[in-house]
């Protein structure tokens, strides 16, 4: 039907998502080893493709681009200026195996690159000729905690196709016309009612075996007041500022803006990058940053998904896909941080 | 015609003026005829303006509203890009994008008395919305204007205060903090003179723009005077870069401030801008 392929693959000891050929290439018999700070893949005794949880990234880095070029400027002869805008160009694209998570921080994405008013054109142009099929995650890591925010295991919304994956086969169903359009091709047989019981039982599972949970989904009522309270000092302490839980982070869209010139000085190519509100640069203004220390820049991450999110886009910033947990290097667990809040709340301290 | 939210219009300078040592002012105007005649700003608007080839940086737009045809644009040489821009000559061509923002409430001051309190170069992103009373005097009550500077070499636009000195129905206090050099107004922090302003407190709204302490302790002082809490504006810094709330920068709190802003009401914003490093 025109589709490149996008499906995970094994990369640099690590599920990560990129351009496929063969089934042989998906991580078959493959699980993932996840807990604060860590991240290791290991052989499993069964031969399912899809039996780990999720990698670093997924869809963000697909539809965000790490760097995008937004324009051209070229300076002619005569003094002025040509600007160009840079859109990319993407050719129709099947992204196979996707997460509840990360279909979650998609949708979330698009609120804010997609707004009705003002959609952002490069975000818009990645985001369209897609086909996403999900596949719903039954063997959740140990930082997982998508069952607290309503957020998953079983895939529910933003997927054409859905896929369930069974000993020896696929459970299938879509989710949208496109995806239709596919199943009339595959023709797929009914699933028996032992399928679709085990289905179940499987995704039940998938349920009672997450022992993380956030403790609230809107914070904005725990947080209110508290800037100055002694734990953001107590979280700074471990904090090393670097900006993974930011980069791994499927609903972290801040970027900075670029120039980059050629050598002649006649040609500037204005780009977008990833940036991370852990870095001073993030918050500089007249050459001082306004969120000049750790401890103000983790305030800010954490308060703007869990708490400011609700008023910018009436929901979490988060997904409960626990990579902030998974890759920060020293660690720091949002769940138990947010919830080191709410004990206070309760006078447990 | 490209959309010039996201991409530059070209842009060339008529003019530059030299305001004090370290700020100038770039008088633009728009090369093409499409977009001259398609843009429109609001006094208290930004655009953000480009150097070829080493970046954008947003500036308030401080010029009358009644030409569209000539930007003045009042900026403070510090950064790489600034630095740049002030060694543009006359018909040096640069990009411009924008406007950007929400300005000032013009259409809530009718027949009200107009406060402006500012602080250094503060006093730019209001100069547009004091011209715009200025041309439509009749409908609007007293107007007072504040301007405090750290040194007197920090004044920026003394004709223009000199010359909105002689309107009717306007005063103008400039007070420096420092009095290390001779002076010929006040002394002290702009809050030290509200008492001088004139104005009716209960039928007053205020437009405050300046450094954020500055701006607390005037909002506050105008409460305590008898203006309303909800009459009370202000313009407020971050670091922008995309200026269509999109790129994170400028977040305060839940507010973008490039998007939501800049101006703000005091009810929006007295809690977030007495938290440090929010």
């Amino acid at each position: 039907m025109g589709y490149s392929c996008i499906a995970p693959q094994i990369k640099d000891g690590a599920i990560l998502y990129s351009p496929f050929q063969s089934i042989e290439n998906l991580p078959q018999g493959i699980s993932d080893y996840q807990s604060p700070g860590s991240y290791k893949l290991k052989k499993s005794q069964d031969k399912r493709l899809f039996n780990w949880s999720n990698g670093p990234q997924a869809l963000k880095p697909i539809l965000f681009s790490p760097h995008e070029n937004l324009w051209r400027a070229e300076k002619n002869s005569d003094g002025k200026i040509t600007f160009v805008q840079q859109i990319p160009e993407i050719t129709p694209l099947a992204i196979i195996g996707l997460r509840s998570c990360d279909l979650a921080a998609m949708e979330s994405m698009d609120r804010h690159f997609l707004r009705p008013d003002n959609p952002d054109p490069w975000y818009k142009k990645r985001r369209e000729n897609l086909l996403l099929v999900a596949v719903n995650c039954v063997s959740p890591s140990n930082s997982c905690f998508c069952v607290s925010t309503g957020t998953g295991p079983e895939a529910t919304s933003g997927y054409d196709l859905r896929l369930h994956e069974c000993d020896g086969g696929f459970l299938v169903n879509a989710g949208t016309e496109q995806g239709e359009k596919v199943l009339d091709v595959c023709q797929p047989s009914p699933a028996s009612q032992p399928i679709l019981d085990q289905v179940k039982k499987e995704l039940s599972n998938a349920v009672a075996v997450q022992s993380r949970g956030i403790a609230a989904n809107d914070f904005r009522s725990i947080f209110s007041g508290r800037e100055d309270d002694s734990i953001w000092d107590e979280t700074a302490s471990r904090c090393l500022g670097c900006g993974n839980c930011t980069a791994v982070c499927p609903t972290c869209f801040c970027h900075r803006e670029e120039d980059s010139s050629g050598l002649d000085l006649e040609n500037s190519v204005h780009h977008r990058v990833w940036d991370s509100c852990f870095s001073a640069e993030h918050s500089m203004l007249h050459g001082q940053p306004v969120r000049k220390d750790v401890r103000e820049r983790y305030r800010q991450w954490m308060t703007h998904k869990l708490s400011g999110w609700h008023d910018q886009f009436g929901e979490s910033g988060c997904v409960g896909c626990g990579r902030c947990i998974t890759w920060c290097p020293v660690g720091i667990d949002l769940v138990a941080e947010s919830a080191s809040f709410i004990s206070l709340d309760n006078g447990e301290e | 015609m490209l959309d010039s939210s996201k991409i530059p219009m070209q842009a060339e300078v008529v003019e530059r003026s030299r305001e004090s040592e370290s700020i100038f002012t770039l008088r633009l105007r728009l090369l093409d005829e499409q977009h001259r005649r398609h843009y429109r700003f609001d006094p208290g608007q930004f655009n953000m303006v480009y150097l070829h080839g080493v970046g954008e940086i947003p500036i308030s737009i401080v010029s009358d509203d009644r030409n569209m045809h000539l930007l003045d644009h009042t900026i403070r040489a510090v950064g790489r890009v600034t630095r740049g821009l002030e060694q543009l000559c006359e018909g040096d061509v640069i990009g411009l994008r924008g406007p950007f923002g929400r300005g000032w409430p013009m259409g809530k001051m009718r027949d009200k008395d107009v406060v402006v309190i500012t602080g250094g170069v503060g006093c730019a992103p209001v100069a547009s919305a004091i011209s715009y009373i200025n041309r439509r005097r009749a409908r609007f009550g007293h107007l007072a204007i504040v301007e405090g500077v750290r040194h007197r070499d920090d004044l920026i636009y003394p004709d223009r205060f000199e010359r909105w000195r002689s309107i009717k129905n306007t005063k103008v206090l400039l007070t420096s903090s420092e009095q290390s050099a001779p002076w010929p107004w006040y002394t002290g922090r702009v809050t030290d003179h509200l008492d001088e302003m004139e104005i009716d407190p209960s039928k007053a709204v205020a437009m405050l723009c300046g450094p954020e302490g500055m701006m607390i302790s005037a909002a506050e002082a105008l409460e305590s005077m008898g203006v309303e809490e909800s009459s009370i504006w202000l313009s407020i810094e971050r670091n922008m870069q995309c200026g269509e709330g999109f790129c994170g920068h400028c977040q305060m709190g839940s507010l973008f401030v490039c998007r939501d802003g800049p101006v703000f009401n005091w009810t929006e914003v007295r809690g977030l801008l007495k938290v440090v490093g929010i």
